[in-house]
């Protein structure tokens, strides 16, 4: 009895097991494909076309998509899992999927000119401590930087050596002397950087930058010849030389002082102009005026004589009264007044 | 940023920092999308673009005005606003006549186009329409991909690369395991492909794997592949590189059996056991007399042998 008893309770447990995993199991031909690493399945099995379009389309897809989660939950679920903060996590594995990169993988550095010329000699680099004992001040200081040791700009007396000037400012000489040295460092950091990203390297002044053209030349040339002491008023020429044009003072102004008749005369005429009823007179003007009107006559008649004479008459017309009143209105004291201000024109 | 002889220097610590960020790293940043759309848009497509943003929100920008451009036509506009918000993922929704409600989407590398895939909107059912609880933003989705074309087919294949890059989000190292709560499922059939988004319930099963109910989440998508923008398999090649410093150097003598437990195999040299310190004892302290009879002793049977 116990015997048989017991059989049935291991028969029954066997048939529970094989129903709870009825629950969770899913039958394919192929197997899916899983990248747990990006939580991905991939079914190659062809879907029952028949099935989609029998049934309804959207009740059909999710049947599909259950039926392929549930093997992708599955697979996940096989995966070490840990508690970590009273949540279950699992730890998933690398992705397998090859994904394209987003940018190009880093470079690395190209080597700076010291580190060229370094690695040439077979320079290495040594290792120095950062503090360095002061015998000055008893006390152990930083060796570069702020607060170091043997700080030549912070001396309070310096002395002046035999030879030297004794009126010069040997402290600023000594602190103009380290911000030239900040600054060709700073120089040098920019030069090596530009020479990595494949850059022109920056200079400095007019230095010559690729191919100049003959008048940047000519320019350069006098900025050159200008930038001495005496702002190149002594500077030499050399022969069949000629002077940079373009550069000369552009406004000329009388001295203030000087040619008092002149001014005078200069005065007297500004006067009559001002005083004069009449109008003055543009002579440029006036003959361009006339000669526009002379040659809109001549390609009037033209067209006229081409024999759109009857169709449009209203432009014919409209243009015909208009030239001809402009020509008797302003032709004719232009040419009776043409000569007197034209000494006027003269003079301004 | 001060541009002294052509070299970009940033003037502050936090735009330096900004600037590496940016840089290109041997581990990568995750992928930035964006999401923009052209001089006409339905109002499918606009909610569409809208709900894909949904599901993408963290790693993603929704470019809010019209920005007019033609991907397959110029890519310029597009490479230059991805250099701007360093997005190498893109969404771009346009409608017209020829081309109704359309969607391209792409992957940059090295801020120019490698892939683009025009897809027209057949059918679509936005996430509001659906009127079902929702993931928490930001959830990690599991993708499906069914259907045979996806492997057979090159354009397809190419494809499902394309749409994995797309909404796989970040690579993490663990999950919860109850915030597994969103499936993507992509369906190709009959020369569409469906796109359904589902929110996954545990239910109990009585053993350790829960049994999966799907519930509809939205959006779904009825999409056509229209025109196709693949990269050159050179190309693709480069940007499939991975640099030498990513996979850990392989350690030498270290092997796991498949319990997962460690072996390590040592090298030694032969130990030279008349050196071999045993315990002291009184009684067996060696005696000055004693060691040079030991050692005739030993190097006897040595001379017996050059003897003979």
């Amino acid at each position: 009895m116990a015997a048989c008893s017991i059989e049935d309770v291991l028969a029954k447990a066997e048939k529970d097991e094989a129903e709870r995993l009825k629950s969770i199991t899913v039958q394919k031909e192929l197997d899916l494909d899983f990248d747990i690493g990006n939580l991905l399945a991939f079914d190659k099995n062809a879907i029952n076309t028949r099935g989609f379009k029998q049934q309804n389309k959207d009740e059909f897809l999710r049947s599909l998509a259950r039926d392929n989660t549930q093997l992708l939950i599955n697979e996940i679920w096989k995966h070490p899992s840990e508690k970590v903060e009273e949540v279950v996590v699992v730890n998933l594995p690398d992705p397998i999927t090859r994904l394209p990169r987003e940018k190009p993988a880093p470079k690395p550095r190209p080597p700076t000119k010291w580190e060229q010329f370094a690695k040439l000699k077979g320079i290495q680099k040594k290792k120095k401590t950062n503090l360095v004992w002061d015998e000055v001040h008893k006390e152990w200081k930083r060796r570069w930087g702020y607060k170091r040791v043997k700080d030549d700009t912070k001396e309070w007396l310096i002395e002046v050596p035999e030879n030297a000037d004794p009126n010069e400012d040997h402290f600023a000489k000594k602190n103009q002397a380290k911000k030239e040295r900040v600054a060709k460092n700073e120089f040098n950091r920019l030069k090596n950087i530009a020479r990595s990203q494949k850059l022109k390297v920056p200079g400095i002044g007019l230095a010559p930058t690729g191919h100049q053209s003959k008048a940047e030349l000519a320019k350069a040339v006098s900025v050159a010849k200008s930038s001495t002491a005496s702002v190149g008023k002594f500077q030499e020429r050399l022969p069949k030389e000629k002077p940079q044009r373009n550069t000369g003072k552009k406004r000329q102004f009388q001295p203030l002082i000087g040619d008092f008749a002149g001014e005078k005369q200069k005065h007297l005429e500004m006067l009559k102009v001002m005083d004069s009823k009449r109008p003055r007179l543009d002579i440029t003007k006036a003959v361009n005026k006339q000669m526009r009107e002379e040659d809109g006559e001549a390609s009037e008649r033209r067209r006229g004589k081409k024999g759109r004479r009857g169709n449009v008459p209203g432009k014919g017309r409209r243009n015909a009264p208009s030239g001809k009143g402009k020509g008797k209105g302003k032709g004719g004291p232009s040419k009776g007044k043409g000569r007197k201000p034209a000494m006027k024109q003269g003079k301004r | 940023m001060a541009q002294t002889g052509g070299v970009v220097k940033p003037k502050t610590k936090r735009s330096k920092r900004f600037l590496q960020n940016r840089e290109p790293k041997l581990t990568e940043n995750w992928k930035n999308t964006m999401i923009m759309k052209g001089g006409n848009t339905s109002e499918t497509v606009t909610h569409a673009l809208k709900d894909i943003y949904a599901l993408k929100k963290p790693n993603a920008v929704l470019y809010k005005k019209k920005n007019i451009m033609r991907p397959f036509e110029d890519s310029t506009s597009m490479e230059f606003f991805s250099k701007k918000s360093d997005c190498s993922l893109f969404l771009f929704g346009s409608h017209n006549k020829k081309r109704p409600n359309n969607l391209v989407f792409g992957r940059m590398f090295d801020f120019h186009v490698l892939d683009m895939f025009e897809l027209g909107i057949e059918k679509f059912t936005s996430l509001i329409d659906i009127k079902n609880a929702k993931c928490a933003e930001g959830t990690k989705p599991m993708l499906v991909f069914a259907g045979e074309q996806f492997e057979t087919d090159k354009e397809y294949t190419r494809l499902r690369s394309v749409l994995t890059d797309f909404f796989r989000g970040p690579c993490v190292p663990a999950v919860r395991l109850a915030g597994l709560d969103h499936v993507l499922h992509f369906t190709a059939l009959d020369g569409k492909i469906y796109l359904r988004s589902y929110r996954v319930l545990l239910k109990k099963s009585g053993c350790r794997t829960p049994r999966i109910e799907l519930e509809e989440m939205g959006p779904s998508l009825d999409l056509v592949v229209r025109r196709t923008h693949l990269a050159s398999d050179d190309l693709y090649r480069t940007a499939l590189r991975q640099p030498k410093g990513v996979k850990p150097k392989k350690k030498k003598n270290i092997s796991h059996d498949t319990f997962g437990t460690k072996y390590g195999r040592l090298h030694m040299q032969k130990q030279d056991l008349s050196k071999l310190q045993t315990r002291k004892m009184k009684g067996l302290r060696k005696r000055r007399g004693e060691v040079a009879m030991e050692t005739g002793k030993t190097r006897s049977p040595k001379r017996s042998k050059t003897q003979e």
